[in-house]
């Protein structure tokens, strides 16, 4: 009786041990929204998790700035999280896991995806290490308000025309603001990336063939007095850049309220758009305009990465491998309504019954081809992050009256340098 | 009022039954008491007797002590060593000593009063900035404290009702005070609206540097003032009433009486308002961060931001140079506090 007894114990204390043994691994992705690409993502792991009962996935959405400004803190300190979306591809070398003995199939991989977004990830000694991958490309260009020009008996000056540049868009834009009562005629984000796109168009170059970077070029100083002038003359809302402080600041809110008639942003923003906007008025994407450097925007896009700093590296391996399945990613793609960077998902149809969406979905396609090298190197040769804030924050200090051009052109150089060579360090 | 025997009796019956019900409870309480008491004497006892009563001391200091090592002396000394020190990387033991080429950099300037000429211009325009900001506020913060502390003070109507509305907004979150106050200020906000339809035009009340500056002050001097109100107020009070009757006997009017009796009683409560406001001045961030971001341009930029910023929101992290900020800023601090209590000691001799 007294063994039967002391059997039935131990089998009671190894009951809570067996039941915390099946207990599922935990993995955490820090995610921000542009739309609804969170909850997509919900829907697709949550499927994963019912047939990988071992693996639950939490998402931690947080707002863009903290994947700018506290997550590389984070990672710094060792507190990174399983998996992220980030947008500055070299801000985490290092840390990244490498995927590429862990995933199934590492040849499907490196044939899915863009070499130059696995390079962006690398750093020297990392050989072809898989870090992560791209699940939206994204490229800039301008929104106009059609309705506005229809109102305003005003033609859109690229129906007409293929190579319109800055200045006659800003003309036309202010027209049309003048004659509809609309507050704003143009705007653009307050990010040194959205800067970068008309600046490589008016003729900018940044990289040199020796490898140098030089930002005082006609092409930048045209791009940041044009800005200058917007905020002059009136027809730009000056709270985007000079309201928002130290950082990024979109300014969708007018172009979404109709208070705007072109508006310089990119393509994460269509299906924002086709469901904020709907058909409230007529919105559509216009070719980047023409300059002296071409007609570029510029290319961009998130990647998923996981971090080495994971207890889980096995786990997290199935949860990308997972995601990166085309159907998985196809649905994704297809349902954020956003330019896959898959480079192999055939047709997509996007689930969306706005005719303004495909439309603008399609135009930023056709703005890819035109993409400059400059454009290509600031986004992918890991130097972005030297280069795009100093653009921003001196720009801003500019139309504030606080530097003249010639310093403000000066103090990006020199912000540019010594960001560059505080990393050396 | 006495109680009646019936009211005592009941009195009487209801305080028995609850020294019946909390009887145990006491004793249990007071028998863990000495219990505890008991323990830690088999430890005080043998170590009073090896370190006496002054080394005693330094024991009950000792958790104290730790805990400010560990929070705050340990955390100054990093920061001192990273002033030193150079490159991206978080850990020290990756970090390069660089000697003083963090603070020569922040020094490098044709002329420290204009920021233009500097390397790192913006810690000047910080600098100044921030100079401009305790002045100005702490000048405005104190006077509108005295002067709401003295209407406070008299017997006037409501006066209890009045004492919680000016304290009120020191309960509010510094962020929540940013907010509300961003909401009711920006370009589409609460005013303008007010304004339009008034008739008006619209001010640009947080693009231009002017109005932004006079906004963060005014705004900061509104959330904190209730506090300081509230530490004069009762200064005032502790002003023994006899001063004034005298005052009032040799024939003083009320300016006079407020410029010999109330000032100069007042002062020692006015050194800790003026050392408490100028340190918080100096300091000046969380309500000012998310109101303009430290816009228009730089207009509002504040040490405490240019430190953040510099130190953790740039793409490039300079922990070094801005360790060697807020080390710079701590010497300003307590240059600051030192001449305070030199001034306050002075006045308290004369």
């Amino acid at each position: 009786m007294r063994r039967f007894v002391a059997i039935a114990l131990l089998l009671l204390l190894t009951v809570p041990l067996a039941v915390q043994a099946q207990d599922p691994v935990e993995l955490r992705i820090t995610w921000y929204d542009d739309g609804n690409e969170g909850e997509v993502l919900r829907d697709l792991l949550d499927r994963f998790e019912a047939e990988n009962p071992d693996i639950r996935v939490v998402i931690d959405t947080v707002p863009y700035s903290s994947i700018l400004e506290q997550l590389p803190l984070q990672v710094e300190a060792g507190e990174a999280p399983d998996m992220a979306r980030v947008t500055d591809f070299a801000a985490f070398r290092g840390h990244y896991l490498d995927l590429r003995p862990l995933v199934a199939d590492a040849a499907y991989w490196d044939e899915s995806f863009p070499v130059a977004v696995f390079d962006a990830l690398r750093q020297e000694g990392d050989g072809d290490a898989l870090f992560g991958f791209p699940n939206q490309f994204t490229v800039t260009g301008p929104f106009i308000n059609r309705t506005l020009f229809e109102q305003a008996g005003i033609e859109v000056p690229s129906d007409s025309s293929d190579a319109v540049t800055w200045d006659e868009w800003t003309a036309a834009a202010a027209e049309v603001a003048a004659a509809t009562e609309t507050p704003y005629a143009v705007a653009i984000d307050r990010s040194g990336h959205r800067v970068a796109g008309p600046a490589f168009s008016n003729g900018a170059t940044f990289f040199e063939e020796d490898g140098s970077i030089v930002m005082d070029t006609q092409g930048l100083r045209d791009t940041l007095q044009m800005i200058a002038d917007w905020h002059a003359d009136g027809i730009t809302p000056a709270e985007v850049w000079l309201g928002s402080g130290g950082s990024y600041s979109p300014a969708d809110p007018y172009f979404i309220n109709g208070q705007l008639v072109m508006y310089m942003s990119g393509s994460w923003q269509v299906g924002r758009f086709s469901t904020d906007i709907d058909d409230a008025f007529d919105w559509e994407v216009v070719p980047n305009p023409t300059g002296a450097g071409g007609s570029t925007g510029m290319p961009g896009g998130t990647v998923m990465v996981a971090f080495g700093d994971t207890e889980h590296p096995e786990e997290v391996a199935r949860v990308m491998d997972y995601l990166v399945q085309v159907d998985i990613l196809k649905e994704f793609t297809e349902r954020t309504l956003f330019i896959p960077g898959h480079l192999n998902l055939g047709e997509l149809d996007y689930q969306t019954d706005s005719a303004l969406a495909g439309a603008a979905l399609s135009m930023f396609a056709s703005e890819v081809p035109k993409l400059s090298d400059q454009a290509y190197e600031l986004q992918y040769g890991g130097q972005a992050f030297a280069i795009n804030n100093p653009i921003r924050d001196r720009l801003t200090q500019l139309l504030a009256g606080e530097l003249t051009m010639d310093d403000a052109v000066a103090r990006i150089q020199q912000d540019v340098d010594d960001a560059l060579a505080t990393a050396a360090q | 009022m006495s109680l009646t025997t019936s009211e005592s009796q009941d009195h009487h019956s209801s305080t028995s039954i609850l020294e019946t019900i909390f009887a145990p409870v006491n004793r249990l309480l007071g028998a863990l008491v000495s219990g505890l008491i008991n323990v830690v004497d088999i430890v005080m006892h043998p170590l009073q007797a090896r370190l006496g009563v002054r080394g005693m001391a330094y024991v009950f200091v000792l958790p104290n002590l730790l805990i400010f090592g560990i929070f705050i002396m340990l955390p100054m000394l990093l920061n001192f060593y990273y002033a030193f020190t150079g490159g991206t990387n978080l850990f020290p033991q990756d970090r390069p000593f660089v000697g003083g080429q963090n603070l020569s950099t922040l020094f490098a300037c044709d002329s420290i009063f204009e920021p233009n000429t500097c390397r790192e211009d913006l810690f000047w325009r910080a600098a100044w900035n921030t100079l401009g900001y305790v002045v100005v506020q702490v000048g405005i913060l104190i006077l509108m404290s005295l002067i709401t502390a003295l209407a406070l003070n008299q017997r006037i109507a409501a006066r209890g009702f009045f004492r919680s509305v000016f304290f009120y907004p020191v309960l509010l979150s510094p962020v929540v005070v940013a907010l509300i106050w961003k909401w009711i200020l920006q370009q589409d906000g609460l005013l303008n609206a007010l304004i339009v339809s008034l008739g008006g035009e619209k001010i640009p009340f947080l693009v231009n540097a002017q109005w932004a500056q006079t906004w963060v002050i005014f705004i900061s001097v509104w959330a904190q003032m209730g506090f300081f109100t509230l530490i004069l107020l009762a200064g005032l009070q502790a002003i023994p009433h006899e001063f004034y009757e005298a005052a009032a006997i040799d024939g003083a009017n009320r300016w006079q009486s407020f410029k010999s009796v109330t000032l100069p009683l007042l002062m020692p409560t006015m050194f800790v308002v003026i050392i408490l406001s100028l340190i918080r001045a100096v300091q000046v961030f969380d309500q000012v961060f998310p109101f303009t971001g430290g816009g228009p341009g730089t207009t509002t930029l504040y040490m405490v931001q240019y430190i953040y910023q510099t130190g953790f929101a740039n793409q490039t992290k300079e922990y070094g140079l801005a360790a060697a900020a807020s080390l710079l800023m701590a010497l300003f601090l307590l240059a600051l506090t030192t001449l305070q209590l030199r001034a306050g000691r002075s006045s308290d001799i004369t």
